[in-house]
């Protein structure tokens, strides 16, 4: 028996238990997106295959509708991962065990943080393999689309860690999702090129971190974009940075967590 | 010797309600501690404060020399604590929940230690059980489990026995004097006072927020030391109406200061030829101190 402690090893324990709680009901975690973004690309490819052109008809539409599906599904579920089990955790009172150890802000928000990202990124493939069936899709530039997928679960992991934190019930957190979550998401460029939206739109549309994340994330498939990608990347990391700088603040004050 | 637990003029404030006022209290170690006090006295923000889990408004708390704020690792390190709420993840077993939580700490590979604990705490035959199909009790017990996983140095167990049986009680307290024996310090807030007077070397009592009484077990029960009686009669002497506490019928009850005294109150009654019907002596014991003590601090 070895009761001497690793070091900084508890993060990777409070990973492995983010890992486990979402793996034990993949069927609601991983399983039920993916059928949800199959469901998407069938009707919404089948309604506007023939209406919309994208990428001056370079691209097929269900093609190109579908990383935007695959980044929709990631940056969701990271969401849902992190913020759904602080809350959970924070209701039932057992976020204690995660606040008694010796674990430092840092070691928190990152196995909170890297869970999300694999739940997206596990769901991202997911969505990939099933949809692949439907429409052809190349990967011009992979290493792009998986730097995007990964900054961006990694926003969408920390965005959650901040609604978690924030929110004292459910419903705070649906609000969270429905008011912000969700519209950022269908006005990113999902389902249409952003190009095919009128000037005041296009504008709008430059604010939304989402936009550059799926942007980007597309660049990776068809080597095209609306903005270049380094500029989306930049964008998306100096995101990344702002928003972990204000989960880390939070969980070092002990905001709502420590009384 | 650094004490196990320091706590200096530590205070908190929840809105309008002063939940601590400058408590003092230094635990040595190896010390079987309780902490006792009504509810809302302030035991639980104390060890929430000590903890990490509640910041106090000033004062410092130190684990084993460890400031919880500054030197929060080191000071968690040395520190299990039994929360008051029975809480637990639905998402395991008692089992997993036990190695996660060593996990956390930091350490791996000590099923032997949690083979033991789950055996003290008699859970072992439910061990692979979802928390949630596991009674209150073995919930609780469970918690018990998880504040030893790291086997901390400093023990602190806000009513662990709350909710758990009679027989499992005396076996968690077998267990928990075990690793008094072995070195841990212990700190205990319950409500029952014959297990804290059985237990605890020394005792501090806290009313709203504020210590007001802090000393041995022995030196608290013999303060107020004292004998109760209770004694039927037609009548008492003039002279010892005033002793009386309590009068049911021809039953009184009346509180002397010691065996002496009851000498003088039996020759009174002999004197005045009073025949007494039935007697009966009862030592002090630790929930009169307490009610006592309360009392006076109102
Ligand atoms: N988070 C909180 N917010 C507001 N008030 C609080 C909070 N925690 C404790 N209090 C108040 O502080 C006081 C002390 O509470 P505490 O839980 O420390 O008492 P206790 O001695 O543990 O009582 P019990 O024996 O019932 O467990 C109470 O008046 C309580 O209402
Ligand atoms: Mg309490």
């Amino acid at each position: 028996m070895n009761m001497a402690p690793v070091l900084g090893s508890g993060w990777l324990t409070l990973l492995y238990k983010e890992l486990l709680r979402f793996w034990k009901v993949s069927f609601q975690t991983i399983l039920a997106p993916v059928l949800t973004a199959l469901l998407y690309l069938l009707i919404f490819s089948h309604v506007l295959e023939a209406h919309v052109s994208v990428f001056d008809g370079r691209v097929r539409y269900s093609s190109f509708l579908i990383p935007g599906l695959v980044m929709m599904s990631v940056l969701q579920n990271a969401f849902a991962n992190s913020s759904s089990s602080l809350i959970q955790s924070k209701i039932t009172g057992n976020l204690i065990f995660v606040l008694l150890p010796p674990l430092s802000p840092l070691e928190i928000f990152g196995a909170y943080v890297l869970g999300a990202v694999i739940r997206g990124m596990v769901v991202g493939v997911g969505v990939l393999l099933v949809t692949l069936w439907f429409a052809p899709l190349s990967l011009a530039h992979p290493i792009w689309a998986l730097a995007f997928a990964l900054l961006g679960s990694a926003i969408l992991g920390t965005l959650g860690v901040i609604a978690g934190i924030v929110a004292d019930k459910f419903d705070q957190l649906a609000a969270f999702q429905n008011f912000l979550i969700m519209p950022l998401t269908f006005l990113s460029g999902v389902f249409y090129s952003i190009h095919t939206l009128p000037p005041f739109w296009q504008a709008l549309s430059r604010f939304n971190p989402f936009f550059y994340m799926i942007d980007g994330f597309r660049y990776g498939f068809f080597g095209l974009s609306d903005v270049a990608p380094a500029a989306s990347l930049a964008f998306v990391a100096a995101c990344c940075l702002g928003l972990g700088a204000l989960a880390l603040w939070m969980l070092k004050s002990g905001y709502k967590l420590r009384h | 010797m650094t004490p196990a637990v320091e706590i200096v003029d530590v205070a908190r404030r929840f809105g309008s309600v002063q939940a601590l006022s400058g408590i003092d209290l230094a635990v040595e170690p190896g010390e079987f501690f309780g902490l006792l006090g009504p509810n809302g006295a302030g035991k639980t923000t104390l060890i929430s404060i000590l903890a990490g889990l509640t910041r106090a408004d000033r004062g410092t708390a130190r684990v084993l020399g460890n400031d919880v704020v500054a030197d929060y690792r080191m000071a968690r390190r040395m520190l299990g604590v039994v929360p008051q709420e029975l809480v637990f993840d639905p998402f395991f077993t008692a089992r997993e929940t036990l190695r996660i939580q060593a996990g956390y700490f930091g350490i791996r590979d000590n099923d032997d230690w949690i083979d033991e604990i789950l055996h003290h705490l008699d859970l072992t035959s439910r061990a692979d059980a979802n928390m949630r199909a596991l009674s209150g009790g073995m919930k609780r017990r469970v918690l018990v489990g998880q504040a030893l996983v790291h086997k901390p140095p400093v023990i602190v167990l806000d009513e662990p026995t709350a909710g758990v049986d009679v027989e499992l009680r005396q076996s968690l307290w077998a267990f928990i004097r075990k690793l008094n024996r072995d070195g841990h310090t212990i700190i205990l807030t319950t409500h029952y006072l014959e297990e804290a007077e059985a237990l605890c070397s020394r005792i501090a009592m806290l009313k709203a927020g504020r210590i007001v009484a802090l000393d041995t077990t022995q030196n608290l029960l013999s303060s107020f030391a004292g004998l109760t009686v209770r004694l039927t009669a037609p009548m008492l002497p003039e002279a010892w109406r005033s002793r009386v506490q309590r009068q049911e019928g021809e039953t009184y009850l009346l509180s002397l200061a010691d065996y002496a005294e009851l000498e003088t109150l039996l020759a009174a009654l002999r004197g005045e030829g009073t025949a007494i019907s039935e007697l009966s002596l009862q030592e002090a014991d630790l929930e009169q101190v307490f009610l006592r003590i309360m009392k006076r601090a109102a």
